[in-house]
């Protein structure tokens, strides 16, 4: 099998995109392969071009140089003069603000993008927008009436109302406040659960990229410097991740059980039991968990005189010491990548080297979802 | 009054409404290029169209006499065309009314495209819609109130106007006769009483038109 057989194999339930532009002060030349399903992160800096990408997938913007596939189709090849304009692409658009048409009202904006989609290609039903984002009590509402959360509801169930193919969503928390936030993650939560639509999410901040991405792409100046399985690409030593202040990592686990007497719950992970401060999910539910590199230290011997509650054997993968004073070693739990950050004379003290034997001590598991 | 100043009257609200309507259709594509454009004919456009806000109404009416006439460039066509010569005519008028007015009507519409900016027309793309679908079912309603504004100040500016007319309409009854060239001819035969219920129906009718234009609710006319 050649390899050009290989990468159109692994593109036609996937989306291709390379793009290549340069503006006064800005080029962008990024050659992605994202996943056909699940959620896309475009991670950056401001200026990093997540927005210009992620324009370039919709057709609001048009490299001449360019190729973009979804899911086996061709939207753009500037070798071979293809452009599809934006109006004729299968995509839902969030952008920042919620940009609802000001003349309609809330079911007439609903309504704009749902009439202009042919019957035939309709799946996701208005009715099921409208209950996904709980946004039924505001449909005689005109826009300039509603909060601004409750504007980007309806802005996200007017993108769905299309049946997009492809949701692309630009920051589209960015412009609310935290409580706001909190209120619109969920409903992205369940987008995310039951609708086999890829979406692909601009955002800076790492705590939505924890909760919602599947696959990261990691964009600094213009350049994709990493794309990857979330699990993947957060515990890498070499990216600027796991060197934040919040570094984290984020493990798929499944509800082993409860402990009623002391409301614990237990997560099986790869075989191994990690505890959290109870929950309702179900036993055998799959769940994801966030568990950050300031959160976990490490010890030689799996002692249980502390009050700690959760011990692991973990094995030293690698370590960073390019910060002064901490050591930020990369741990394998049973295969499942943690993430240690100590002091560097602790690191000395336990003879920390890639290959060592540890027990990494995990104060603290956020269940994200 | 007299019979000649309801002719008068009649004929400058027809000569104004028609070049209203003249005017919203040609101002409405000249407003969108000039809001949208990155052209560098852009200024040339933008202040050829303004034009008639600085010039004095003589010399458009000149310039337009020497072209619509019979030895000028667009009088030649008219006439291989079978139109005959458009200066003393209506048509002429309307010709001159549309040149006359056109800022008032280009400027305020040209705002209101720009006031709504690049985001609704690339929400309506996302959307399914196609650029003139955008146009009706987006810009065209969020523009209204350019629309209001470009109208009544088209209407009203044609309705006051003066000197084009005289250049290039002349003063023939029912025909060319506004009402600005029926009070010059009721002053210069010193018939002041006529002169001034004209005068004064002008004066109430451009008061009503601009207090209802600036009084609408935060809104600013130009």
């Amino acid at each position: 099998m050649s390899a050009a057989t290989v990468r159109s194999a692994a593109t036609d339930d996937g989306i291709a995109a390379r793009f290549r532009l340069a503006w006064p002060g800005f080029a962008l030349d990024v050659d992605l392969a994202l996943p056909g399903r699940g959620v896309s992160a475009l991670f950056g800096h401001s200026g990093s071009g997540k927005t210009t990408v992620l324009r370039c997938l919709a057709g609001l913007e048009r490299p001449a140089d360019g190729y973009l596939a979804v899911r086996g189709e061709t939207w753009q090849d500037g070798a071979r003069r293809i452009f599809v304009p934006t109006h004729r692409r299968p995509i839902g658009y969030v952008f920042q603000e919620a940009s609802l048409f000001a003349h309609l009202s809330v079911r007439r904006n609903l309504e704009f993008g749902l009439k202009r989609v042919p019957a035939a290609e309709r799946r996701v039903a208005l009715d099921q927008a409208i209950a996904l984002l709980g946004i039924e009590p505001l449909l005689a509402r005109m826009p300039q009436r509603l909060s601004g959360g409750e504007r980007q509801r309806v802005a996200i169930a007017r993108a769905l109302a299309t049946s997009p193919r492809l949701l692309l969503m630009d920051e589209p928390l960015a412009a609310l406040d935290a409580k706001r936030k909190q209120e619109i993650l969920p409903y992205l939560e369940r987008l995310h659960d039951e609708l086999d639509i890829p979406v692909v999410y601009v955002s800076h901040a790492p705590e939505e990229v924890a909760r919602l991405a599947d696959h990261v792409v990691l964009l600094v100046d213009g350049r994709a410097l990493a794309s990857g399985p979330i699990h993947d690409v957060m515990p890498r030593l070499d990216l600027p991740f796991a060197h934040d202040e919040d570094a984290f990592v984020v493990i798929d686990a499944r509800v082993a059980g409860h402990d009623d007497e002391y409301a614990l719950t237990r997560l099986d992970v790869a075989g191994l039991p990690l505890w959290i401060t109870g929950t309702d999910a179900a036993p055998g539910a799959h769940v994801r968990a966030r568990v950050l590199a300031r959160d976990v230290s490490l010890a030689l011997s799996e002692r249980r005189d502390s009050s700690i509650l959760n011990v692991l054997p973990a094995r030293v993968v690698s370590l960073d010491e390019t910060a002064p004073g901490r050591s930020l070693v990369r741990l394998d739990v049973a295969g499942t990548p943690l993430l240690a950050r100590i002091t560097r004379r602790s690191a000395a003290q336990l003879g920390i080297v890639p290959g060592r034997e540890v027990f990494a001590q995990v104060k603290g598991v956020a269940l994200l979802r | 009054m007299t019979a000649a100043d309801f002719a008068a009257i009649r004929l400058t609200l027809e000569l104004a409404a028609t070049t209203t309507a003249v005017l919203l259709v040609i101002g409405t594509p000249i407003a969108w290029w000039l809001a949208r454009t990155r052209s560098m004919w852009k200024g040339v456009v933008g202040a050829v169209v303004a034009l008639p806000l600085v010039l004095p109404p003589t010399v458009l009416g000149f310039y337009l006499l020497v072209t619509l006439g019979p030895n000028g460039p667009v009088g030649a066509l008219t006439q291989s065309l079978g139109l005959g010569v458009l200066p003393f005519t209506f048509a002429g008028l309307v010709v001159g009314s549309v040149l006359y007015s056109m800022p008032f009507v280009v400027q305020p519409l040209q705002n209101a495209f720009e006031a709504i900016g690049e985001r609704p027309l690339e929400v309506a793309a996302t959307l399914r819609a196609g650029v003139l679908d955008t146009f009706v079912s987006v810009v065209l309603p969020l523009a209204r109130p350019g629309f209001v504004t470009a109208a009544i100040l088209g209407f009203a500016h044609t309705v006051g106007e003066f000197g084009v007319v005289l250049m290039i309409g002349g003063n023939i009854p029912e025909k060319t006769r506004v009402v600005s060239v029926q009070i010059y001819d009721h002053v210069e035969a010193l018939e002041y009483a006529d002169a001034h219920w004209l005068s004064a129906g002008m004066l109430l009718f451009s008061f009503v038109v601009l207090y209802a234009l600036y009084s609408r609710k935060g809104r600013t006319a130009l």
